[in-house]
């Protein structure tokens, strides 16, 4: 299958590595990527902000980005969620119908990585070799809007050499909430201590999850704590395999960017 | 423009109508909000700030959790062993759409039906006119004292306070209610107003404050509510004036429902000679069969309980039984302007059964009063600013991470996340000077919609690695706002190239 990969601006921006890995994915289970060149944002930050009148002309550049694209692949829950819920929604609220239209119809081709995989390609082994104790978050808008449910977890459980340990309160928000983060840092700071305390009492050597923005805000704490506990993208961990992980590498993100 | 429901503007003429003497010379200058000058909608702080605040209080964060995980647990118990919730939850949703999309017919029906059966109706069209005539008939009857059922909308509007300056005592009678008042404190939930108090800081209230209660008085949760049952037993049989608010109303029969757990309410709404009930308009089912469906979401999603111990129904007066004298005071208040929102209307279809207070990591750690409305958490971020016009409550719509926990327990299925994005669009559109942030979104989405420009961003982002020095993170003091950010997070740094840049190069483009 010939598969578009959507980078999302954060992720090609800030932690490029995470869609090399969905690339290197992809590639190793023998379907051709794709990655369009115009492509930029999804235009959740702006809707999620209030500016959604500003989100129209992003949106209009993604359906030109992607147009034709059999099927669109971000390793993104929240950006896949805002394109299957609100890019149709704010250009059809502008006005601008052939759009929505439009947005509406790549919106069904779109995929967040998990549900890729196990829905649309029909594996929960990847072949992937990851040697060490992970404990997995289900972000809120891949567990809640886009439902994706235990396939993280399948493909988890199938990694070679992965012992994957139970989050307690998994289910609750990191505080990362895009702007939430800045406009109300003190309580967004509150959520995040107690995710970190979840995530240190499981003893992961890895954090991972399906939403780099998440991770990195959990990162972003533990880091700040000198805490041992990494965070790696769903993808790099089912990127990785025997050849390219060296032992001695410890828990570092398996590709290099 | 809003764009206008079926039933708003119908009702908000029926309410021009009904006052005759104000629709004389009322201009239409657009639908009321909720008015400034009365009642508790709005707080003095921004929510950040009384959040910041409320943070930092160690034992209220204690309280918080505790309370809000064990009646989080009871209720995913109880809603779990209903196998068709997802079908009641539908069904809730539809009786309250199609409600309100006729709402001036259900509330004329109800009308008719009480006053049918010897009641008195009033139209309310904001805080100042419900507190007024209610003060008036409590006046009429000589008494100087009210006992209360616990009730959102008589704390929305204030009338504790209106009556007070009447001269007329109001004794709350629900424990939690109770608690607060005897405290001098302030309501931080809507079903348990008290949440942010423990058994030994109650212990301590009712022993300052409870005349001739016994000093040997323990924590025990038994031994309190004895304490507080002693307290209100002599004022439920002196009182001859009740004020209570409904859950719901059947337009039907002119049913008036109070549902609750202590049965402290039905003692106000049968012993004394006159009633007085306050409710929002939007509290109308147009029949009891609708109610079924209610009984059924609302005791599981509140309490966690599979049926509340107390429910009331009463319609119009009995002779010889119970209140003689009943009143019903339908209350606006800025609720025609929120039914007049296309998208924010769905915040009318609350039950108030509180199941998104309860999950919201937000509310779990600020607590209710950072809200600075009666209603607070999920549905108060999306209530209060519209009831008071969102410039008046700015602040709330931005207090969610949207993390959607409040939608998937709501019983009767209102998107709050939507409706909270939607808010943050009516305070950006309402902004007539541009904000700085707004400058930088404007700019943002013109370098976001050109790959061109984009591209050039990127490479300047890129730049950031220079501030890091060659560590992997960037340093923790930057300018704001990224400070907000970097005072408790650490920032990567930024690559050297995008992925995108490489993917360009590698698969020569
Ligand atoms: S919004 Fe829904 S969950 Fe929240 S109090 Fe109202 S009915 Fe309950």
């Amino acid at each position: 299958m010939k598969v578009a990969l959507f980078a999302t601006c954060l992720v090609d921006t800030m932690v490029p590595q995470v869609a090399r890995a969905t690339a290197t994915l992809l590639e190793r289970l023998g379907h051709e990527v794709v990655v369009p060149a115009g492509q930029s944002c999804c235009g959740q930050m702006h809707v999620n902000t209030g500016y959604r009148h500003e989100a129209v002309p992003i949106v209009a550049n993604h359906v030109r980005a992607f147009a034709g694209a059999e099927a669109i692949v971000a390793p993104s829950g929240s950006c896949v969620a805002s394109i299957h819920h609100q890019q149709a929604a704010v250009a059809r609220r502008a006005g601008e119908h052939a759009l929505a239209d439009e947005a509406e119809l790549l919106a069904g081709r779109t995929y967040e990585l998990s549900q890729f995989l196990v829905d649309v390609l029909g594996v929960t082994d990847v072949g992937a070799f990851y040697p060490h104790r992970v404990t997995y978050h289900p972000t809120c808008h891949s567990l809640r809007l886009l439902r994706v449910g235990d396939r993280p977890l399948q493909l988890l459980r199938a990694v070679r050499g992965l012992d994957l340990v139970e989050l307690p309160g998994a289910d609750q928000c990191c505080g990362f909430g895009g702007t939430f983060a800045v406009k109300n840092a003190d309580i967004s700071t509150a959520m995040l201590t107690d995710k970190m305390a979840n995530v240190l009492s499981t003893h992961a050597e890895v954090c991972t999850a399906g939403d780099a923005s998440c991770l990195m805000h959990i990162g972003g704490g533990l880091s700040r704590l000198r805490a041992g506990t990494r965070t790696v993208h769903l993808a790099e961990i089912l990127a990785s395999t025997e050849e390219a992980v060296n032992p001695q590498q410890s828990t570092k993100p398996s590709v290099p960017a | 423009m809003p764009a206008f429901g079926t039933g708003s503007g119908a009702v908000a003429l029926r309410f021009r109508y009904r006052k005759r003497e104000s629709a004389m010379t009322a201009v239409f200058l657009g639908i009321p909000t909720a008015p400034r000058d009365v009642g508790h909608l709005r707080g003095d702080q921004s929510f950040p700030d009384a959040a910041r605040g409320a943070l930092r209080d160690g034992q209220l964060r204690a309280n918080l959790g505790h309370a809000t995980s064990t009646i989080r647990a009871k209720r995913a118990r109880v809603v779990g062993e209903v196998p068709d919730w997802a079908e009641l939850r539908e069904a809730g949703r539809a009786i309250k759409a199609a409600t309100m999309a006729r709402l001036d017919e259900h509330l004329i029906a109800l009308e008719e039906q009480v006053t049918a059966r010897g009641g008195t109706v009033h139209w309310a069209r904001d805080a100042n006119e419900a507190n007024a005539i209610v003060t008036r008939l409590v006046q009429a009857t000589g008494a100087d004292e009210v006992v209360k059922v616990k009730s959102m909308a008589t704390q929305e509007i204030g009338l504790n306070e209106a009556l007070e300056a009447a001269g007329i005592t109001a004794l709350e009678t629900d424990l939690a209610e109770l608690i607060v008042q005897l405290g001098d404190d302030k309501p931080s939930h809507i079903l348990v107003p008290a949440i942010h108090k423990n058994r030994s800081e109650i212990r301590e209230i009712f022993a300052r404050t409870i005349p001739g209660v016994d000093p040997e008085l323990t924590d025990e949760p038994r031994k309190l509510a004895m304490a507080a049952r002693t307290h209100l037993r002599e004022r439920f049989l002196r009182a001859r004036v009740a004020v209570s608010g409904a859950n719901f109303a059947i337009a039907e029969t002119g049913t008036l429902t109070v549902v609750e757990s202590e049965g402290n309410g039905r003692m106000c709404l049968t012993l004394p000679e006159t009633l007085i009930t306050v409710m929002g308009i939007e509290k109308v089912v147009p029949t009891w069969r609708d109610l079924e469906v209610f009984l059924q979401l609302l005791p599981r999603s509140s309490t966690g309980e599979r049926m509340n111990p107390y429910t009331s129904l009463w319609a119009g007066v009995t002779p010889g039984d119970g209140p003689q004298d009943f009143h019903l005071v339908l209350l606006d208040n800025g609720r025609t302007a929120v039914l007049a929102d296309e998208v924010g209307r769905e915040a009318l279809h609350c039950i108030r059964c509180s199941a998104c207070l309860n999950v919201c990591p937000v509310y779990e750690r600020a607590g209710g009063h950072a809200y600075g409305s009666v209603y607070p958490g999920p549905i108060g971020a999306v209530l209060s600013p519209q009831l008071t016009g969102v410039e008046d409550n700015a602040s709330l719509p931005y207090a969610s991470s949207l993390c959607g926990a409040c939608y998937d327990v709501c019983p009767v299925a209102i998107d709050i996340p939507s409706i909270l994005v939607h808010l943050r669009a009516e305070h950006v559109e309402a902004q007539t000077r541009t904000t700085p942030e707004a400058a930088a979104f404007r700019a943002l989405s013109k370098v976001m919609s050109s790959p061109r420009l984009w591209h050039l961003a990127q490479r300047a982002a890129g730049l950031g690695r220079f501030l890091a020095r060659g560590k992997p993170t960037l340093p923790a003091a930057l300018p704001p706002p990224a400070s907000k950010w970097t005072r408790t997070r650490d920032l990567p740094t930024p690559p050297r190239e995008t992925f995108t840049q490489a993917w360009a190069r590698e698969h020569g483009r």
